[in-house]
């Protein structure tokens, strides 16, 4: 089990949880799993490619998963996907 | 050196005292004949450095007036005994030695600077810096010889700039075209009820000077848009990126790669804050953390989500830390690590930022941008608004 922290602008679409635990052999299955069970994250994460928004950033732990191996990169029992947009904060923040 | 006691007796001698009443009453020139040391460590004011070594080449630019009243010190009068005679025969007219030197004179309670000039009052008011081994009186006078420049002052701008006008950074420059309003104050503290109204640029300054007159504000009261951001940023060492929407956020950072400017950017939403600092090519740029901006519903603004005003203290702050990191040279800047801190459960993260090899802006490939095109920039609300389909608004709502 890993456990992906939710941005809080996501929280909405997992009934405002910050952490949700999902099953996984990798970052693709864990978020697919996430995704299975809240499909209102399904739109903001992947394209119609199937793969990764741009404009999403996912870690594993501490590292960007795109220099690891994307979608593919393993996940061990314990380990945190972190799933982060970028922030603009704004209109006079 | 051996004093020719014959010849210092024709040399006039001054008391200290009796120096320090010439050189108040103006049209004195002030010869220093000690080593380079022994006057970064302080001097007279207004005293020039002539190495005794080097006296016959240089006192002609130090004192090209021969018959102007001229003063001569060192450390204890002696030196200055034969530089005087030297300057005799030289043909300097009205010359006097100082007895005692700037031994006696600091004894009889005589002000006197150092080579930066950090006057009494500054040493007075920095001691809890300058008593800091990683700052000292050197990293003092790199924060007063500092330019800084604040994207907004707002939110982020507000703390960071009362923190940096604090530590006696001596040249900030502020960038906003808002005017204060209530709605500020529940975070940009420095900021008032009284001056509602008024220009947040002129608000700042009237704050940072009662604060700190050490401190030259410069108002840059508009937009920074490709027009005009080279010309803006490039008088400036170091900039905070405090902006409230993404397509300056994204024009910033290809300003400052290009001309090589540290930004230390940071973003706050609800109870949610991310910071890290942008060193040119020497650790990521915005684009390499962030290629592409999020569309309109991914990313709210302030004014529709909220948020917590103590955030904005909370990561202004820790800007201004970065920002004195990189004007000192000591500690570890956030290159290349974005940290995230979350306050209801007053939690830090780190995450790691690496350097996109195929960043259009930094990259190994990046083309080298000739001087006939810099300033020249895509249009940037299109390239946010083709990212995510709806146009992501710079203007407050």
């Amino acid at each position: 089990m890993a456990t992906v922290r939710i941005p809080p602008v996501l929280r909405p679409k997992t009934d405002g949880q910050a952490e949700v635990e999902a099953e996984g052999g990798n970052v693709g299955e864990v978020l697919r799993s996430l995704t299975g069970e809240h499909p209102g994250t399904e739109e903001q994460l992947f394209g119609e490619d199937g793969e990764l928004n741009r404009y999403v950033n996912v870690y594993l732990n501490d590292e960007d998963v795109r220099v690891l191996q994307g979608l593919e990169t393993a996940v061990k029992d314990g380990d945190t996907v972190v799933i982060l947009p970028a922030m603009a904060g704004g209109a006079a923040a | 050196m051996a004093i020719d006691t014959e010849r210092v007796q024709t040399i006039e001698e001054i008391e200290p005292f009796e120096a320090a009443e010439e050189i108040n009453g103006g049209d004195v020139v002030l010869i220093d004949t000690r080593e380079p040391h022994e006057y970064q460590e302080a001097h007279l004011e207004g005293g020039k450095l002539v190495p005794p070594g080097l006296l016959a080449d240089e006192i002609g630019t130090a004192a090209p007036d021969k018959s102007a009243r001229t003063i001569v010190y060192c450390r204890s009068g002696n030196r200055s005994a034969t530089a005087a005679a030297q300057m005799q025969q030289l043909g300097y007219e009205n010359v006097a030695s100082m007895t005692g030197g700037i031994v006696q004179w600091q004894e009889q309670g005589l002000p006197v600077v150092a080579a930066h000039g950090m006057t009494p009052e500054q040493r007075e008011r920095y001691s809890r810096h300058t008593l800091l081994p990683e700052v000292g009186v050197d990293g003092q006078v790199k924060l007063l010889n500092a330019k800084v420049l604040l994207l907004g002052a707002g939110g982020l701008g507000a703390p960071a700039a009362l923190y940096l006008a604090a530590a006696g950074v001596g040249t900030l420059g502020l960038v906003d075209d808002d005017v204060v309003d209530a709605s500020n104050l529940q975070r940009q503290v420095i900021h008032n009820t009284e001056r509602i109204g008024m220009p947040k640029t002129t608000s700042a300054r009237i704050f940072i000077e009662g604060l700190n007159p050490d401190v030259n504000v410069v108002e840059h009261n508009g937009r920074l848009d490709a027009s005009n951001i080279l010309k803006v940023i490039e008088d400036y060492d170091i900039v905070v990126d405090g902006a409230d929407n993404f397509p300056t956020r994204y024009l910033l950072n290809d300003a400052s790669v290009r001309l090589r400017k540290p930004v230390v950017s940071a973003s706050i939403l609800g109870f949610d804050g991310q910071i890290s600092t942008f060193v040119p090519y020497e650790g990521p740029c915005y684009r390499c953390l962030y290629p592409t901006p999020p569309p309109a519903e991914l990313a709210p603004s302030c004014s529709a989500n909220g948020v917590l005003g103590v955030m904005a203290g909370t990561m202004g702050t820790l800007q201004a830390n970065e920002v004195i990191k990189l004007v000192l040279g000591k500690g570890e800047p956030l290159v290349g690590r974005l940290l995230l801190y979350e306050a209801l459960g007053t939690r830090f993260t780190e995450l790691k930022v690496r350097r996109d090899p195929e960043c259009p802006i930094c990259g190994e490939n990046a083309e080298e941008i000739p001087e006939s095109e810099m300033g020249k920039f895509p249009d940037y609300d299109a390239f946010c608004a083709g990212a995510g389909g709806d146009r992501q608004s710079a203007a407050t709502p």
